[in-house]
């Protein structure tokens, strides 16, 4: 039996830096697990769809635009439509304080900042997806 | 949760579950594929194959979108390779599909080789069949970037489009076994490149041959008389500016309505048969060998052979025969 972890790596929105994301999504591969990567400016439905379609344990989310506080709610949202609203959320970017409390306050699992050690959000992912 | 009854019924979050059971070998996906198989065997599998980098993902995206526009929902089952260090993967065929998403008649499934070599997956076979059973009509299959030899996608698809990108290569690397042999449709991507013309030019010179050898394993003798031998067609593309991609699909159609009229699709489907009984018994023996296997057999094993006083292959027999005689006397 073969069982890996699957995560779902999505830029929603409109901002086109990927770096982020693309360090994340090899950080994950080199820890062993199978990451699917969408790429830049996915619409909410799009990601939400992903995660369905995937199969995916856990759900990532890079944004970088200053547009968390609309987006996420609507990734939210169009995973819940789909009857998926339970899957870990995380999101990386650039997030002020205040708005890290906000995000979890709606349900979302982590928020990881820039110079965040992939060692700290692999352990992060291996724990949320056990659950 | 009757996982089963509800993708027959359509649920797609119930068909994302059923695949990753299937794909991890777990007894709900064995019971599921049980349960499926007599449902399979309607849909039209086409195989995508080409060197990395030679436009297969862009490809299938815009023939998706060809597809969709024609009415019938498809589905894409999309491997990239696995890490042989990590058994991670990072599976990024999505990403240019991704205009074709938010859309419920397509159902995309990304896929790690999980170490296999042949340029699919293990379990790519029993997910084709979960998706074929489940109704959809057509399902393309992107294959890892293959090289030479990765030519397993010809023992489950029907259709085969290689997909070569312009200045590979001169017509002695079209002349090699492999993967021209397995195709039935030829695409040059990237059509507008300088040297895009001298590989068409290569790949016509040594079409003949394989036409009249047959491909797809196929031979020419198969074909019933009233039925014109495929002219396995050569056709060009821009991907990413959608040019030729509706000839390509028209093509793709043809091919189908060829292997029905000519009697060769009942030809393939034994041997995908065949093909696929003998994947499932590699991996019963593989199981088998690492349910029963002894690490310390092994390891006297490899003993042995760094000592050489015996070659691996004796060894490997060795241990097989000790394995086989454990099964007569449980």
């Amino acid at each position: 039996m073969d069982k890996k972890i699957r995560v779902l790596i999505a830029k929603p929105g409109l901002d086109g830096h990927d770096r982020g994301a693309k360090v994340v999504a090899r950080a994950l591969r080199d820890a062993g697990m199978e990451v699917i990567y969408t790429g830049l400016r996915q619409t909410p439905e799009m990601v939400a769809e992903a995660a369905l379609q995937e199969d995916v344990a856990v759900v990532g989310l890079s944004i970088l635009s200053g547009a968390h506080m609309a987006l996420v709610p609507r990734v939210m949202e169009a995973l819940e439509e789909r009857g998926i609203g339970a899957l870990p959320l995380f999101v990386g970017g650039i997030v002020p304080p205040d708005d890290v409390a906000l995000l979890k306050d709606l349900g979302v699992r982590g928020v990881f900042g820039p110079g965040t050690n992939t060692q700290v959000l692999v352990d992060f992912i291996r724990e949320v997806a056990e659950a | 949760m009757d996982w089963v009854a509800a993708a027959l019924d359509g649920d797609r979050r119930a068909l994302a579950r059923l695949l990753s059971f299937v794909e991890n070998g777990t007894p709900e996906g064995q019971a599921a594929l049980a349960a499926l198989f007599p449902k399979a065997g309607h849909a039209h599998i086409v195989g995508i194959t080409g060197s990395p980098g030679a436009g297969k993902s862009t490809l299938v995206g815009k023939l998706v979108k060809v597809f969709r526009e024609r009415g019938a929902p498809l589905a894409i089952v999309a491997v990239d390779p696995s890490s042989p260090y990590s058994g991670g993967a990072l599976l990024g065929d999505r990403l240019r599909m991704q205009q074709v998403t938010p859309d419920s008649g397509v159902f995309i499934r990304s896929m790690a080789s999980r170490g296999h070599p042949g340029g699919i997956a293990h379990a790519t076979r029993d997910v084709l069949a979960v998706l074929d059973a489940v109704g959809f009509p057509l399902i393309l299959v992107e294959t890892v970037g293959a090289g030479q030899a990765q030519v397993e996608v010809a023992s489950v698809a029907h259709t085969v489009v290689l997909v070569e990108a312009p200045g590979m290569g001169d017509d002695v690397q079209a002349l090699k076994a492999g993967l021209m042999e397995i195709a039935d449709i030829i695409v040059v991507n990237k059509a507008d490149r300088p040297e895009a013309r001298q590989t068409v030019r290569a790949l016509k010179s040594v079409r003949q041959g394989v036409q009249q050898k047959g491909h797809h394993g196929l031979s020419p003798e198969a074909v019933s008389d009233a039925v014109e031998a495929w002219p396995f067609p050569i056709l060009e593309t821009i991907a990413i500016e959608n040019e030729g991609i509706a000839g390509l699909a028209d093509t793709i159609c043809d091919h189908r309505a060829y292997l029905r009229a000519s009697g060769q699709w009942n030809l393939l489907l034994r041997r995908h048969a065949r093909a696929e009984i003998e994947a499932w018994l590699q991996r019963h023996l593989l199981t088998l060998l690492e349910e029963r296997a002894s690490t310390a057999d092994l390891e006297a094993s490899v003993r042995l052979v760094l000592q050489r006083e015996k070659d691996p292959a004796s060894v490997a027999r060795a241990l097989l025969r000790s394995l086989m005689g454990a099964d007569t006397c449980d």
